[in-house]
């Protein structure tokens, strides 16, 4: 019990649940609950892609890409709608989570296969999937005109009061917990990221198992494409520049430790609904959205500072400080 | 920094030397000069502009801000660190900057705010990395947000104009003919940053850090110190670099140099520097950087836009380290 209040969880929701009440405290319509879905439903794509970054940092490797990824794709799936007006939305969605699993296995196979360094592999194609959302639309953007009802009104239809937008984040953390916590697979992300060499040992294919890390992750970020383009109906070379550093936010906000091998999804989509507040909160507030960049990046120096606390254990050995050096 | 990609080689130790001569030919920066070169002599076939002095020293300026941040980059990541924050210490010090010029503090004045901002901004990173033991990674991530979200609550979406026009000469002025000001004092910094990294003990420290910081500070190396004075550096050379471009460009906004943390280290990683620390020149880093302004320069005197430009960086980036590592498989 006192292990479950102690956890960064625990004190994650905490804070959440305190700033809420000073927001509401002040303004009391920001708990209203169809502004709290708003929130919510605001803060999907960025949970979405939280979970599968969470699955790749936990590996030790990290994936800048995924905006890139969630651009492309989106991209795609605008122009083929475009093209094939009649297209089911279901066709839409495979064709979102192929591509971005493709895009992902492309990180994954340099990762595996050439063994190049993850941060490297992630920055070259971030640069190269921009550059072809470019090339295949030639610079034009797709306006809400022209793509038909269907495509735009997916994500916003409501289920039981929510969005399918908000649905589909929920369920994919549903589906990514037990995947994590309870499949072998799940299993083999932790061994990886704690320890690469005992897993070699423990019969698990490091390289394979980060190739399906970034997988899952190109396939949440090629599905969350799809989702942020049908949802602000339009879709353009630039969208979600820059997002793929807030993705990985919310992950050390979480917990997830970058060295890998520690921390919860849990933690991950708390770290992305707490820079949903945020964000969401400043213009009720009153204060300037010009404050919002200062205001997480102040909370991400901040988390990784209680993050290195929490998790530097007490060395047995008389050279202590060089046991810290080594880890820093 | 060296947690993240497990995926390392092992170092062997070969049973016996190579000749020095083999070694020079075999290396990265042979390869990357021969790259360079064929780069060089196709942008003069494929557009008839390319082959003039003005020109060429046109292409400098795409590279040179960026260069000089590079150079401290690649100290930082042999020795096994990363600063991601460096375009945001250049937007922050351009930001300090324009806030001075209301105060009449003339162009030294505003030369010594732009370098004293990116000390700070790069003491703070160095506090946060070595005093708590931080991973400069995430560190660095958080401070990107922090030192440009300032920029955002000083300017908004406003700007400052109106440097004095002494000023501009760090970014439009020429020492002698078609040597700019800034050619002269990125090859002066190249210089100085060469003569640290391979002929000083602080060099050596810098290699022995990134190979092994346990093994370092058994050493009696100050491996902290040595690391926060690696982020001094580069927080240095990024006000340098915002003095630059700011003069250059006449103006600061917000988004002033968005972008560039990852066209740096891609310039370092293609100069040859080891991402996971402990290897690299700083021959390496300024031929990468002639590589990449030659690059965007030549596609740019054909009218591509600079968006496809990102898509050869990229290539090239993973191509250049690809391609050893195909080779080595394909001869196994």
């Amino acid at each position: 019990m006192i292990r479950i209040l102690k956890s960064r969880e625990a004190l994650l929701v905490g804070v959440i649940l305190a700033l809420t009440a000073l927001i509401a405290s002040r303004f009391p319509a920001f708990i209203d609950p169809a502004n709290l879905v708003n929130v919510f439903t605001d803060t999907s794509p960025l949970i979405i892609l939280a979970v599968g970054q969470a699955i790749v940092i936990l590996t030790r490797c990290i994936d800048l890409s995924v905006a890139a990824n969630l651009a492309l794709t989106g991209m795609v799936c605008a122009m083929l709608n475009v093209a094939y007006p009649g297209l089911p939305i279901p066709a839409i969605i495979a064709v979102a989570l192929i591509l971005g699993a493709l895009l992902g296995a492309i990180n994954g196979i340099l990762v595996w296969k050439l063994t190049i360094p993850p941060i490297v592999v992630t920055l070259g194609t971030l640069t190269i999937y921009r550059g072809i959302i470019f090339v295949i639309s030639d610079g034009a953007w797709v306006n809400a005109h022209e793509m038909s009802p269907a495509f735009t009104g997916f994500p916003r239809a409501e289920i039981l009061g929510l969005p399918v937008l908000a649905w589909i984040a929920i369920l994919t953390a549903a589906v990514f917990f037990v995947v994590i916590s309870r499949t072998p697979l799940g299993r083999a992300f932790y061994a990886v990221g704690g320890n690469p060499h005992a897993a070699v040992y423990a019969g698990i294919n490091v390289g394979r198992t980060q190739f399906n890390a970034f997988v899952l992750s190109g396939m949440l970020a090629g599905l969350t494409g799809y989702l942020w383009v049908a949802r602000y109906s339009v879709a353009y070379v630039d969208i979600a520049k820059g997002f793929e550093l807030e993705v990985v936010a919310a992950c050390v906000i979480g917990g997830i430790a970058i060295a890998g091998g520690a921390g919860t999804l849990m933690g991950a989509i708390l770290g992305a609904i707490f820079l949903g507040i945020i964000k969401n909160a400043l213009p009720v507030v009153g204060i300037s959205p010009f404050w919002q960049l200062a205001i997480s990046g102040a909370a991400i120096v901040i988390a990784v500072a209680f993050n290195a606390r929490a998790g530097r254990t007490k060395g047995r050995i008389i050279l202590k400080r060089a046991e810290v050096e080594a880890q820093a | 920094m060296s947690d993240v990609g497990f995926n390392q080689t092992s170092r062997d130790l070969p049973d016996r030397l190579q000749s020095p001569v083999v070694r020079a030919f075999k290396s990265w920066e042979t390869l990357l000069l021969a790259v360079a070169i064929a780069i060089f002599i196709t942008n003069s076939f494929l557009s008839p502009y390319f082959l003039n002095a003005w020109n060429l020293s046109d292409a400098t300026f795409n590279f040179t801000e960026k260069a000089m941040i590079a150079f401290a980059m690649a100290l930082l990541i042999v020795a096994g660190e990363i600063d991601l924050s460096v375009a945001s210490i250049i937007a922050l010090a351009s930001t300090a900057m324009g806030f001075a010029l209301q105060f009449d503090v003339g162009v030294v004045g505003l030369v010594l705010i732009g370098l004293g901002t990116g000390l700070i901004c790069g003491g703070f990173n160095g506090f946060l990395v070595t005093g708590l033991g931080l991973p400069s990674i995430v560190v660095t991530i958080g401070t990107m947000s922090l030192f440009r979200g300032i920029s955002y609550i000083i300017l908004g979406d406003q700007g400052f104009r109106g440097y004095p026009s002494e000023f501009s000469y760090f970014g439009q002025g020429y020492v002698w003919w078609v040597i700019s000001f800034e050619f002269v004092l990125f090859a002066v910094l190249a210089l100085l940053y060469y003569v640290l990294l391979h002929r000083t003990n602080f060099g050596r420290a810098v290699y022995a850090i990134g190979n092994n910081p346990t093994g370092a500070l058994f050493s009696g190396i100050r491996v902290a110190r040595v690391k926060f004075i690696l982020f001094l550096l580069t927080g240095l050379m990024s006000g340098v670099a915002a003095i630059c471009l700011t003069a250059r460009l006449g103006s600061t906004r917000p988004t002033i140099a968005l972008g560039w943390e990852l066209e740096i280290v891609t310039m370092v990683v293609l100069g040859g520097i080891n991402i996971l620390g402990g290897s690299g020149s700083i021959p390496g880093v300024v031929i990468a950087a002639f590589v990449m302004g030659l690059v965007t320069f030549g596609l740019g005197l054909l009218n591509v836009p600079g968006i496809v430009m990102s898509i050869f960086i990229g290539c090239l980036l993973i191509g250049v380290i690809a391609l050893p590592r195909l080779w080595s498989i394909w001869r196994a």
